[in-house]
């Protein structure tokens, strides 16, 4: 009978363990303020309700106990406040070592990259016991990728990445819903997250007829006429991409941004809006000219030789994650691994 | 309490704001806020069961995980305008414009409202928003959820959204007129002697709501008029493909639909407040706490609204922002609901209908209240966003709050807009009714959420497990219905076979039952002077001889 009549929601992922200890006391709070209030008007209810000759007792108030109830709740509030707080901010920081999995929406369906090159449609295959952090981005509506058994969400936005992380604690086959209505057949932009043992998510992942996503974004950059411009061996006429990811670029205007994946994406599709210092206005947008897909790859080529396999130029490891950024992220990360079940 | 409320018959020649002149047009060009309080009591009536017919088809569609009884459109349009219609159409106007528009003046001893032509202008204008929100859902309907969030609404539903948002903005305008009707008659037109420490808080209540009316809802306006604009000019101001932002339009439409919530419910706090000092024949503990946290919920209201944004693509630090507001906000609510429970102690408390709905309201409200802290919690809200946790919270709030002290208000003063009893043992039953069927339909749902289930799906096949809690609400949902409907028929019945009200039938403070029920036109024969805090219930049930020593 409970198998089919569940109450509870399956955990699989570090954060589940986290927002359900979260969630369970709130149970216990808010239900033990909900007794006492419901105790208290029952208990009054019947204990003064109306006989004859008896008359009520006027009572004009007490400012004691209207302190005692505002600022007590208030600190109980607090307490939740920042024991939220602390389960959303690892919610929200991905780790830096995640494995990439870039996500297009669409009404009404979900594509799948994995940075190793493999596609998939309303299904995500991942290896337990590995973080993983989605680049997501959406062809036309808001979408919203959510995954209960991970007890996770985020809206997925056109015309910009959003970024989701979790690491899956139980081989198994989860949900995925989209959250945010999107039309006709939003209950019908379901699918599936299907985490496999390390084996055999290796044995999945290396049986991809496609070359890595990176390979084919750099076969793109070379199509495009990227190169001609972004030139790795010599100045060219925009700057050298090599080992710019993670570091702050100065811009025109004279402010200084990190580069992330919002930012190389902003710079492709529309390159107006944030100059790069020193270079002469001349990138043109290539909005319309290349698909939610092509982007991801650029985005992924671009990473790719500012991370491993650092061709020329020096220092281009994402070491210099830029310092309060990173700083959360360590906090956040830790103690994955040891959490499982 | 009831022995006592029979009158001769023969008091009910005289003359009241009912029988004074005749005619429909009598009552289309009244301007006497009592008449256009009963125009709006029908108009918003009939738009509650048209809300509850959708709400009542949307709860078969789910009784089985298929989309098997309406096509996947149908039911987007359904959920829709079920809460276009309830919101916008039912909800909003229906303790101020009913119960608010009836009794502010009366409370306050007035003859009327400061702009009694405005008033009647905004009911036309309710109106004329409410036909063509008919005439939008005859002729195809929407389907972009009452939040019609951008780009979908903007570029890519192809239904009727420009109609319903033009319904809409006219509707908001009838609100604002009286939002503006009722600050201005608060602050100008009250009696001699009543001052602000004296006013009901069923006035303070309606302060406070004014305030967010007039505020708010041009925000909701200007939001309306640049969605249609985006939509037909493609002006790039959500659109991101043009360099907009569609996160905007989320802060412009949260900022005053948050608010908007506090529309809803503060004015049943007001409601709630008259009749549990009534009822336990006491004063109200706590008297300024009670005024000064409505409006502090209506000043803090206005700071949360990104809390409905935790995932939607905001900063981190934003999302800490709104969440320690949220709790914030929280507290003057807590506050409102101690200062009720301690006025039941020592109290002579009596069961009739209205005190029970504000029983009911009290339970409910709670609960709804309390999952509002689970949902401000940053951490949870992520999983729980946009699932039936959600619509569970604020069913809790809007309707089981809210319509709870919407009913009770209305039988409570049954008597004094009617002039007629309403047969007691059916309300009562009616009471239990609702506050069960309420339990049944939405309690389900809070499990259902955190189990993961999204909000506005039509067909949940791929995961049957949920239909069990489904089916309870849908089970649910009917006995609601008919606890719902129970009211209608003998308030109707009431109307022409009830027994004749006394003047002040609960025995109750406050300058409404110092009239005749129902009242003349001019409400009081004489303008009244006003020597008494509120809630003196201490006088009213002293014995007869102590009463004539503070008279001399
Ligand atoms: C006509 C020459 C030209 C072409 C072609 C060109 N770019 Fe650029 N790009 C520039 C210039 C100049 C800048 C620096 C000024 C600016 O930010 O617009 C730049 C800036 C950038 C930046 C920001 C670099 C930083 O250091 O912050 C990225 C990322 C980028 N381009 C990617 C691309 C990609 C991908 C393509 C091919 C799809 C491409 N560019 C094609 C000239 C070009
Ligand atoms: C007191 C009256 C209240 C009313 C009328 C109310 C009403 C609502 C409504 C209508 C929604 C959802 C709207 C939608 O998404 O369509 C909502 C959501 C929410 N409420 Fe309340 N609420 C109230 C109290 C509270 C309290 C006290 C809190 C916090 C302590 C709270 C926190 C929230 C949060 C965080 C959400 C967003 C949930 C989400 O969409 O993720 N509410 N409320
Ligand atoms: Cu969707
Ligand atoms: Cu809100």
């Amino acid at each position: 009978m409970l198998n089919n009549f569940p109450l509870w929601p399956e955990s699989a992922s570090t954060i589940a363990h986290r927002v359900d200890a979260l969630y369970i006391f709130l149970l216990i709070v808010a239900g033990m303020m909900a007794l006492l209030i419901c105790a208290l008007v029952i208990y009054f209810a019947a204990r003064f309700r109306s006989r004859p000759g008896v008359r009520a007792e006027q009572i004009e108030g007490s400012n004691a106990l209207e302190i005692t109830w505002s600022v007590i709740p208030f600190l109980v509030f607090m307490v939740i406040f920042a024991w939220g707080a602390v389960v959303y901010f690892q919610e929200r920081t991905p780790p830096t070592d995640a494995t990439e999995v870039y996500v297009v929406a669409k009404q009404w369906m979900w594509k799948v990259e994995h940075a190793e090159g493999q596609r998939e449609i309303n299904e995500l295959h991942v290896p337990v016991g590995r973080d993983v952090k989605l680049i997501m981005t959406s062809q036309d509506v808001i979408h919203s990728f959510f995954v209960p058994a991970f007890r996770i969400k985020q809206d997925v936005l056109p015309g910009r990445y959003t970024v989701e992380w979790f690491h899956a604690t139980k081989p198994g086959t989860y949900h995925l819903f989209c959250a945010e209505y999107c039309g006709t057949q939003h209950s019908g932009m379901v699918g599936s997250i299907v985490v496999l043992e390390p084996a055999q998510y290796e044995a999945w992942v290396n049986g991809s007829p496609n070359g890595p996503l990176s390979a084919t974004g750099e076969k793109m950059f070379a199509e495009l006429g990227c190169s001609s411009c972004h030139r790795s061996d010599m100045p060219g006429r925009g700057p050298n991409l090599q080992g710019v990811f993670g570091k702050p670029v100065e811009l025109a205007d004279g402010r200084t941004l990190t580069v992330d994946e919002n930012y190389l994406r902003e710079s492709i599709l529309d390159p107006g809006s944030k100059r790069v210092r020193g270079f002469q206005p001349i990138m043109p947008t290539f909005q319309g000219l290349v698909t939610e897909e092509q982007v991801n790859a650029l985005v992924a080529y671009i990473k790719s030789i500012s991370t491993a396999g650092t061709r020329i130029g020096a220092n281009a490891m994402p070491s210099a994650v830029s310092a309060s950024e990173g700083s959360v992220s360590s906090a956040a990360q830790p103690n994955g691994n040891q959490v499982q079940q | 309490m009831s022995a006592t409320n029979v009158v001769p018959q023969q008091q009910f020649e005289r003359e009241t704001y009912l029988n004074k002149v005749y005619g429909m047009w009598s009552w289309l060009l009244t301007t006497d806020h009592k008449r256009i309080a009963l125009l709006y009591l029908i108009s918003i009536t009939f738009f509650f069961f048209i809300g509850g017919f959708f709400a009542l088809l949307i709860r078969l569609e789910l009784l089985t995980p298929a989309g098997d009884l309406v096509q996947a459109d149908t039911y987007n349009k359904l959920f829709t305008q079920h809460g276009m219609v309830m919101v916008f159409f039912f909800l909003i106007p229906s303790i101020p414009a009913v119960l608010g528009n009836f009794l502010v003046p009366m409370m306050i001893g007035a003859k009327d409202l400061a702009f009694p032509r405005i008033n009647l202008l905004s009911w036309y204008l309710y109106i004329i928003g409410g036909v063509i929100m008919l005439h939008c859902m005859m002729t195809g309907g929407v389907d972009t959820g009452w939040t019609f969030y951008v780009p979908f609404s903007t570029n890519y539903t192809n239904t009727k959204f420009v109609e319903a948002g033009i319904a809409i903005f006219i509707a908001g305008f009838s609100s604002i007129l009286t939002g503006l009707n009722f600050v201005v008659t608060i602050h100008r037109m009250r009696a001699p002697g009543m001052t602000w420490s004296r006013l009901p808080l069923f006035i303070w209540a309606h302060y406070a709501t004014s305030i967010i009316q007039l505020l708010g809802t041009p925000v909701i306006a200007i939001t309306i008029v640049l969605v249609a604009c985006e939509r037909a000019l493609h002006l790039g101001i959500f659109d991101p493909r043009l360099g907009g932002d569609p996160l905007l339009f989320q802060h412009l439409f949260w900022f005053y639909s948050h608010p908007a919530v506090y529309i809803m419910i503060l004015p049943s706090m007001g409601v709630v407040t008259e009749i549990i000092p009534c009822f336990s024949r006491k004063r109200i503990f706590g008297y300024s706490f009670v005024a000064f946290s409505s409006i502090a919920i209506a000043v803090f209201g206005f700071l949360v609204w990104a809390h409905h944004m935790f995932v939607a693509g905001m900063s981190v630090y934003a999302g800490l922002v709104f969440s320690f507001l949220s709790y914030a906000v929280a507290v003057p609510s807590a506050i409102k609901v101690f200062n009720w429970t301690a006025t039941l102690y020592k109290g002579s408390i009596h069961y009739d209908a209205p005190m029970l709905y504000a029983f009911g309201f009290l339970g409910l409200f709670t609960i709804g209240g309390l999952t509002g802290l689970f949902l401000a919690a940053l951490g949870i809200n992520v999983h729980v966003t946009d699932t039936y946790f959600v619509v569970a919270h604020f069913h809790y709030i809007m309707v089981g709050g809210a319509v709870m002290g919407y009913l009770g208000g209305i039988h409570f003063w049954w008597p004094k807009i009617s002039g007629k009893l309403y047969p007691e043992g059916w309300a009562r039953l009616a009471a239990l009714i609702v506050f069960l069927g309420f339990n049944l339909t939405f309690f389900p749902q809070f499990v259902l959420g955190y189990m993961g289930m999204p909000r506005r799906y039509w067909d949940y096949s791929h995961m049957p497990e949920f239909q069990v809690l489904n089916v309870l609400s849908t089970a649910g949902a009917t006995v609601l219905g008919v606890g719902y409907l129970l009211p209608m028929i003998y308030l109707l019945w009431s109307m022409r076979y009830g027994k004749p009200a006394s003047d002040n039938p609960w025995n109750a403070a406050g300058l409404e039952w110092k009239t005749s029920s129902p009242p003349p036109t001019d409400n009081f024969k004489e303008e009244p002077v006003v020597t008494w805090e509120a809630y003196n219930y201490e006088e009213l049930d002293a014995p007869p001889q102590a009463l004539e020593v503070p008279v001399g």
